[in-house]
């Protein structure tokens, strides 16, 4: 029997044991296909990449293995040291680029925020599990509040797009918790109308003889170059008009893998990092953008059968929340690439060169991983 | 309002969650489709199209740079138009026999060739490289005319940066040169690449460095339509660049043109101040150079020559070179002694010309039996201030003389200014590494006394200390930009003009000390000098001693006169309602009294009287003083 343990095979049906298969082919076409563009938009970080990407399955493989009750035990932990650092980056936080999202700790620089993307989420699973059965107002005032706190601090950074990531996180939770309807129609609804004056008046608010009481000039310009790129053609708004241009000079099936004018001349100023779906679309085509939506309908479609089958409230909450997170990541990130909405930074899930965001969202896989070994029999 | 729900019902409730975030997951999808289809099969042709002849649809209209005026107006950096010769890399096939071409229609030197070399390698995506700049009206029309022969190569009209006074104030105004790429990584961190698109020249030096955000500008962009050709057929929009903002200086570019003058061919930085403002009037490291020369890419000979000529005219000696102030401390340190109490005005101490301390003997250049406190400024006396100080104690004169701004950067806004050396026993543990270095003794102590030992200041930080004496202890951050001139509608932001602090200080005290400088330059060490000066000016001369080469080159001849000791004046005029204070600095040019007073004669003439002098201040012969 002993000697059987040391059979190269059984190591590897161990090693594999618990990931799903599923998610894990998915996860891995996604990543070929991020080898495959970053060879034709940026070929000097393929090594980097390859690191990268290790790291992410070391970090999946590891979160796979983990129980999810002793998950969910590392839920307020983790929930209070991200908001601790995040105290901790307001404080002390090393400013680059204009905003303060680093903590230098000497040995390493870490960004607490992203931390929070995944704590978030466990800790109002967690919560909800503990509240389980009692469904009144007062549950989900609390929630709010454990989700405002950390989303405020993010937000004073400033990162919106990573404020915005870890309150849509929170929200799916209470959302899957069974926020009333009578408070999400009016608050969806508040929100269109609020985005739909902005977007119709844009024009007239963003006159330079207007004052937005509050805000300085350059806080006016930004919100006015997410309304309309063409008012800064050659900043912000020109990655968006060069990215449109990318994709619709694609057509059907694309200019063919490394073929991509608008990429290789360089007009894309980010190719490999947010930019990276405009490489795709140019090269592959609308066939190419087609095909990469339906991976990602596979893998929320497993994200929420995986919910379904979950052993506990606080798992099937964790669960559904993921995956709408995944999905809100490919869908904010092909939308601004696309020019339908504002230029956020947010990443192409598993797609967009960089190591944290691709460790979170497979820390994110692997949890889902490990509460699909988990399941329950849905026999009922 | 509590509600108890079975498993099955909330099991149930989830489901029904679950399916809506699919039925919305999906739709969202479904509009990214639509999106797509749209980009890339609706409007593929147009999108086609634009991708073809996308790199001239959006051209950047680069600013106008910002002039900078002196406080009368007058020009010391502006702008003219110039044609150039530019070749667009990515439309010419073979370069090198392009170039060939040119030439025989155009003189190109080989410096030429080497200099377009370098620009394409370092130049951005598309964008035309300067092959030759300032052509004369007869070679335009020669290429002009023959034009056609040359696809991608074009003559276009460009502003080039111009320092009308050449070397005069060139440590002040700095100067513009190419974008390298350290350039692009900080336009980058400041987020402002937009904004230097197409722009290829950016502030390296002094003002032009330090207020470059004032001085660009925002790029402005013309949106074309182009054939095939890649030549503007139409133009679609067009938003005008806004030029930068003018700086006007609260330098005298008059009052720096005497003081440059006078200092003829010695070495050395002058620095003078507008007491009741902080601006700076005029601010001299001699000797100075042509900033002209950088603007198109200084040639290596050029730089060579500046940069290993011994007397480092490309250093900023008034803000950078740190001396010992010599006996110019002494005014302040009488102030010291008043303040702390250690002395009265009157107090007469007795000076044998020398002080014995710890059984070493600080020898004075002569006895005078005894002497007070106005003595002792107008005739130097060494035993007086070695007395003082080691009454004092090295804290308190470090802690009195740190509100003066000794040792601390003045925040000037020039760029490149030293710290200089205010002497405290923190700073010597902070300095040195062995222990038996970082121990303060008592006899260093009595020759900071004198402005010798291990003090060290700017003669920036000299002057900045006059101005705060003159105008009664008001301290104010010196500064060069009076008011930056709004391009859009002329308006005039002001820069600064409060004091930052206000030095407590007994007004009879102030008074005596400065009674005292007056009579320096009329019966004491500056009496040579202002001879005859139909105003009052207060003062003090200063020897620095020069302890050491400092790593410099041992050439035989030059070691004797580089031995020599620094030469320090400091003046305030006219005494009773100061309008400048002013700091000179001789390298090498022995006492106080010989070469830096008649410098500062010349410069307070100018500025009260208006008289210009027609050479260079006359050095004294060695004066009996020695300080």
């Amino acid at each position: 029997m002993t000697a059987q343990r040391f059979h190269p095979a059984n190591l590897i049906r161990a090693l594999v044991r618990p990931l799903d298969p599923v998610l894990l082919v998915i996860v891995l076409t996604l990543l070929a296909a991020s080898y495959l563009l970053m060879m034709s938009a940026s070929p000097e970080r393929e090594q980097a990449l390859l690191v990268n990407a290790a790291v992410a399955l070391a970090a999946m493989w590891t979160a796979a293995r983990l129980p999810p009750q002793r998950l969910l035990t590392l839920a307020l932990p983790l929930y209070l040291l991200g908001v601790l650092l995040l105290i901790g980056v307001a404080a002390f936080g090393e400013i680059s680029k204009g905003a303060q999202r680093w903590l230098d700790l000497g040995v390493t620089r870490i960004q607490p925020s992203e931390l929070m993307k995944i704590a978030m989420p466990l800790m109002l699973a967690w919560y909800f599990q503990q509240r389980e059965g009692v469904a009144n107002l007062k549950t989900f005032i609390v929630a709010g509040v454990l989700l405002a706190v950390p989303v405020g601090l993010i937000v004073t950074q400033p990162d919106l797009g990573t404020s915005l990531l870890v309150a849509a996180a929170g929200l799916y939770v209470i959302y899957f918790a069974g926020l009333p309807w009578r408070l999400i129609v009016p608050a969806v609804l508040a929100g269109v109308l609020g985005m739909g004056a902005i977007v119709a008046f844009g024009d007239q608010l963003c006159q330079p003889e207007v004052d937005w009481f509050g805000m300085r000039e350059y806080q006016k310009q930004r919100v006015c170059t997410l309304l309309d790129p063409t008012r800064d053609p050659l900043g912000k708004g020109f990655h968006i008009i060069q990215s449109t241009i990318a994709i619709g000079s694609g057509g059907v099936f694309g200019k063919g893998w490394m073929n991509g004018t608008q990429t290789h001349l360089a007009f894309i100023p980010e190719r490999h990092t947010d930019f990276i779906f405009s490489v795709l679309a140019e090269e592959f085509g609308f066939a190419g953008a087609l095909a990469l939506l339906a991976v990602y309908i596979l893998l929320l479609v497993r994200g929420y059968q995986i919910a379904l089958r979950a052993p506990s409230l606080a798992t099937r909450l964790l669960a559904g929340a993921i995956t709408t997170i995944f999905f809100t990541y490919a869908f904010v990130n092909m939308g601004m690439v696309s020019g339908i909405l504002p230029v956020v930074g947010v990443p192409l899930p598993f797609i967009s060169y960089g190591g944290t965001a691709l460790v979170t969202l497979c820390l994110g896989v692997g949890i889902l991983m490990s509460i699909h070994r988990h399941r329950v029999s849905t026999a009922d | 309002m509590t509600e108890f729900r079975s498993p099955d019902q909330e099991m149930l409730r989830f489901r029904r969650r679950v399916g809506v975030a699919l039925v919305f997951v999906l739709s969202c999808f479904a509009l990214l489709a639509g999106r797509f289809y749209y980009l890339q099969v609706e409007r593929h042709e147009y999108f086609h199209t634009r991708a073809e002849d996308n790199r001239i649809a959006l051209l950047p209209v680069v600013p106008n740079r910002g002039n900078i005026v002196d406080r009368n107006g007058k020009l010391l950096a502006r702008n003219y138009a110039a044609y150039t010769l530019e070749i667009n890399p990515s439309q010419v096939r073979r370069l090198d026999e392009t170039i060939d071409a040119l030439s025989t229609i155009i003189d190109i030197q080989p410096r030429d060739r080497a200099r377009f070399r370098k620009i394409l390698e370092e130049s951005r995506n598309f964008e035309s490289v300067p092959i030759r700049t300032r052509l004369t009206d007869t070679e335009v029309a020669r290429f002009v005319a023959e034009r056609y022969r040359f696809p991608g190569v074009e003559v276009q009209a460009r502003l080039f940066r111009d320092y009308p006074l050449g070397a005069v104030a060139s440590h002040v105004i700095g100067y513009i040169g190419r974008i390298n790429d350290r350039d692009l990584q900080r336009i980058d961190e400041r987020g402002e690449t937009a904004n230097y698109r197409g722009t290829d020249h950016i502030g390296k030096a002094g003002l032009e460095l330090s207020y470059e955000a004032e001085l660009h500008g925002i790029t402005g962009f013309e949106q074309v339509e182009v054939n095939a050709g890649g030549r503007a057929v139409r133009l679609l929009h067009r938003q005008p660049a806004l030029p930068g903002n003018d700086l006007e200086l609260t330098l005298d570019v008059e009052l720096q043109q005497v003081a440059e003058r006078a200092f003829g061919a010695r070495r050395g930085a002058l620095v003078a101040i507008e007491p009741d403002t902080g601006g700076v009037l005029a601010l001299v490291s001699m000797p100075t150079f042509d900033p002209n020369a950088f603007v198109d890419g200084i040639s290596p000979a050029e730089w060579r020559a500046l940069n290993d000529s011994p007397d480092l005219p490309l250093l900023n000696r008034a803000i950078y070179s740190a001396y010992p102030p010599g006996s110019t401390f002494k005014p302040f340190m009488a102030l010291a002694g008043l303040a702390a109490g250690k002395r009265t005005i009157e107090q007469r101490v007795p000076d044998p010309g020398y002080f014995i301390y710890g059984g070493h003997r600080f020898m004075d250049h002569k006895a005078r039996g005894s002497v007070d406190l106005h003595q002792s400024i107008v005739v130097s006396s060494n035993t007086y201030y070695y007395q003082l100080a080691n009454d004092l104690g090295i804290d308190a004169i470090a802690s009195f003389m740190r509100q003066f701004g000794f040792g601390e950067r003045t925040g000037i806004d020039v760029p490149g200014e030293a710290e200089g050396v205010l002497p405290s026993p923190e700073w010597k543990r902070a300095r040195f590494r062995k222990p038996e270095q970082q121990r303060w003794y008592g006899g260093e102590t009595i020759s900071v006394g004198i402005g010798q030992g291990y003090n060290a200041y700017t003669p920036l930080q000299l002057a900045h200390a006059v101005a705060t004496l003159a105008n009664g202890g008001r301290v104010f951050r010196p500064h060069l930009v009076r008011h930056v001139v709004d391009a859009r509608n002329g308006t005039r932001r002001a820069v600064e003009t409060e004091p930052i602090r206000q030095i407590k200080l007994d007004p009879k005290h102030l008074a005596a000390v400065r009674r005292a400088m007056v009579d320096v330059n009329k019966s004491g060490t500056g009496a040579r000098a202002f001879a005859g000066a139909p105003y009052e000016v207060g003062g003090k001369t200063g020897t620095a001693q020069v302890f050491s080469l400092r790593g410099q080159r041992y050439e035989e001849g030059k070691v004797a006169e580089r031995l020599r000791d620094h030469s320090l004046f400091i003046a305030f005029a006219p005494a009773e309602a100061p309008t400048i204070a002013l700091a000179v600095l001789v390298e090498n040019g022995g006492f106080g009294s010989q070469s830096a007073a008649p410098i500062a004669r010349q410069v307070i003439d100018y500025y009260l009287l208006g008289r210009k002098p027609d050479q260079p201040a006359p050095e004294d012969a060695a004066g009996a003083e020695s300080q």
